[in-house]
């Protein structure tokens, strides 16, 4: 006879239940590990394919069951293709030496192509220069956390411990509601109000440009940015303002000088959060931003992004062909990034402010 | 009641409600200059409540009101001409947990310093280790002033709280329990240190160890319900109490 002690548990539901939660987080983490390896497996094949000229699409063919919707470029030089360059799909005064070059193959290297700086995906001789690309990602993101990440923490700092209650009790809400707005909205008020106040204002030559851009991706931003921030600074303990006060320090002294550092770890999180966020966000970014590939740093230049650019050209892309595969490397790169966004807050900036505040 | 110390703190009918309900009952006492006065008495009778009312504590508390008169060197600390930052300058608070900012041990003593003016860098250095010698913690971190004050331990920390508050330079220091989450040998050196502070501040101590209270103050007031039932030297109030409750407290008859 078993000691009370010593005899097993039976509660079967429960364990049921322990069952079908581990096999949910199980499944969430094996889609997210699947994605990854697609993403890469796309990726690749832009690399290891040795013609380069042709579209990868020829060795897949048999395996795939698209066959008329193929691109085969020796059907398209059958074509009757009209010796003169036309303007819309390049407009660059180089371009009118693609005549010459029609009955050559395609030489360049895949890493040729990438290091261009112009972004001319559909021609007879491709251009996937990623350096438009990575400036508009670079300034639009730039412009919107340099207005997202202030305009949240400050909201933030105001209403965890200025607003009176009943203020704070709307505006919390208020600001999260803009979160679950979607984002063709804020997307569609930019390129409609946005750009002409910023016109009429500033006088720009483009009506859509990067800063219009970086307005619209600060509205995604700036509710990531302040419910992480406030959240970190309400869990900041009460008694550390009371302790400030008691020092004679103003209620400013007191959020600016001990609770903003005493929350700094959860504040830059959140400022990752919303880099990760204008970097990624593709809606805004396809409507607001002029989506033209330009090799300019000036704000009021249109800008495209890297999730733009999938965006728009991914419904349009020929199955399985360089172009293609060029989509997949952006989408390889940004992934590349925010994970290195993330795995930086993680282990090294989090890891640096602990210790600068527990001392250890 | 016998006073060869001139007055600092005096309150006449002095009461505090929070929103409708009144947490103490017109208190009318003499604090008197450069000594320890002690509250004791059960939780929830008001004593801290008094304590926070000294130097405006209490405002940080949705609808607490204070009525009638409280006033430090004459001056009602109520009154509307009152700069609240100045007036808690002049009194610090050490509280019943340590806390410490989340910086370092040299930033948390000049956090107070520097909210007004600019310090000179040396001026900062000498008031840093003055206040940690006041405090009896300079010969313990005097290596590691650069270092976290989370890293302390929970004596060090209330003593670093201590040396803060001094820092500031204050005339009087309220001292909300300070001891209650301390070991009794920290206990113990905070209380050394309450009695070589008394010689330059005025010290008002909240307490629930009526030990503590007979060791180190030379005032004693008893409070209950709000009330402050009896305030005397304190060899007096433990010995002859006038007051039946107090004696039942002290005696440990309840509370």
């Amino acid at each position: 006879m078993l000691h009370p002690f010593q005899q097993p548990q039976r509660r079967p539901l429960e364990t049921l239940a322990e069952w079908s939660i581990r096999a949910v987080a199980s499944v969430s983490i094996v889609v997210i590990f699947l994605i990854f390896l697609f993403v890469f497996r796309e990726t690749l094949s832009l690399f290891v394919s040795t013609d380069h000229g042709q579209p990868v699409a020829d060795d897949v063919t048999g395996q795939m069951d698209d066959g008329p919707e193929v691109y085969n470029p020796p059907q398209l030089e059958d074509l009757d293709v009209p010796e003169v360059y036309n303007p819309e799909t390049g407009g660059l005064p180089e371009t009118s030496s693609t005549g010459q070059q029609q009955e050559q193959p395609d030489e360049r290297t895949v890493w040729e192509k990438l290091f261009h700086d112009v972004w001319q995906p559909v021609g007879e001789q491709p251009k996937f220069g990623l350096l438009p690309l990575i400036i508009g990602t670079a300034k639009t993101t730039f412009i919107a956390i340099l207005i997202g990440a202030p305009l949240g923490i400050l909201a933030a700092l105001y209403t965890a411990f200025f607003a009176p209650r009943r203020l704070r009790n709307v505006i919390k809400p208020a600001i999260e509601l803009l979160a679950g707005f979607p984002s063709v909205v804020i997307g569609f008020f930019c390129l409609v109000t946005v750009a002409t106040f910023v016109q009429e204002t500033l006088g720009v030559e483009f009506r859509l440009n990067a800063l219009v851009g970086g307005i619209g991706l600060s509205l995604a931003v700036i509710p990531i940015v302040y419910a992480i921030t406030e959240d970190a600074l309400s869990a900041v303990p009460k008694s550390l303002r009371a302790a400030s006060l008691a020092l004679g320090s103003s209620e400013w002294q007191t959020a600016y000088r001990v609770m903003l550092p005493a929350a700094a770890p959860g504040v830059i999180a959140a400022v990752i959060l919303g880099v990760g966020r204008a970097f990624g966000e593709t809606m805004i970014a396809i409507m607001a931003t002029g989506n033209a590939p330009m090799v300019s740093w000036a704000a009021a230049t249109p800008a495209r992004t890297f999730a733009a650019t999938i965006g728009s050209e991914m419904g349009e892309v020929v199955w399985g062909s360089e172009h293609y595969g060029v989509l997949f490397l952006l989408g390889t790169l940004l992934f590349v990034v925010s994970f290195s966004l993330n795995a930086l807050t993680e282990l090294y900036v989090k890891k640096r402010l602990i210790k600068r505040f527990q001392g250890k | 009641m016998a006073k060869e110390y001139p007055t600092k703190i005096s309150a006449r009918d002095f009461s505090v409600f929070y929103g409708p309900k009144q947490a103490l009952f017109d208190i009318s006492l003499q604090i008197p200059q450069n000594r320890v006065t002690a509250f004791i008495g059960p939780s929830g009778c008001g004593k801290s409540t008094f304590l926070r009312s000294i130097n405006r504590m209490n405002d940080l508390i949705d609808g607490a009101t204070g009525q009638g008169a409280l006033t430090v060197d004459g001056i009602d600390v109520y009154d509307k001409s009152v700069n609240v930052s100045v007036l808690r300058r002049k009194i610090g608070m050490v509280f019943q947990k340590s806390i410490p900012f989340p910086k370092s041990i040299y930033e948390n003593i000049t956090y107070g310093l520097t909210l007004l003016e600019k310090v000179s860098r040396s001026e900062l250095d000498h008031i840093v280790e003055q206040s940690l010698r006041r405090a009896a913690l300079w010969d313990e971190v005097k290596d590691r002033l650069h270092h976290s004050a989370m890293g302390l331990s929970g004596g060090q920390q209330q003593r670093l709280c201590i040396a803060r508050a001094v820092a500031v330079n204050p005339e009087i220091l309220l001292m909300d329990e300070p001891c209650s989450a301390l070991d009794p040998i920290s206990t113990g050196k905070v209380e050394e240190l309450i009695t070589e502070l008394k010689d330059t501040y005025t010290i008002v101590l909240v307490t629930h160890n009526m030990q503590q209270a007979a060791r180190v103050s030379d005032y004693t007031g008893f409070f209950l319900m709000g009330r402050l039932i009896e305030f005397d030297r304190t060899r007096t109030l433990f010995t002859s109490p006038a007051k039946k409750e107090t004696e039942d407290y002290i005696t440990g008859r309840f509370g």
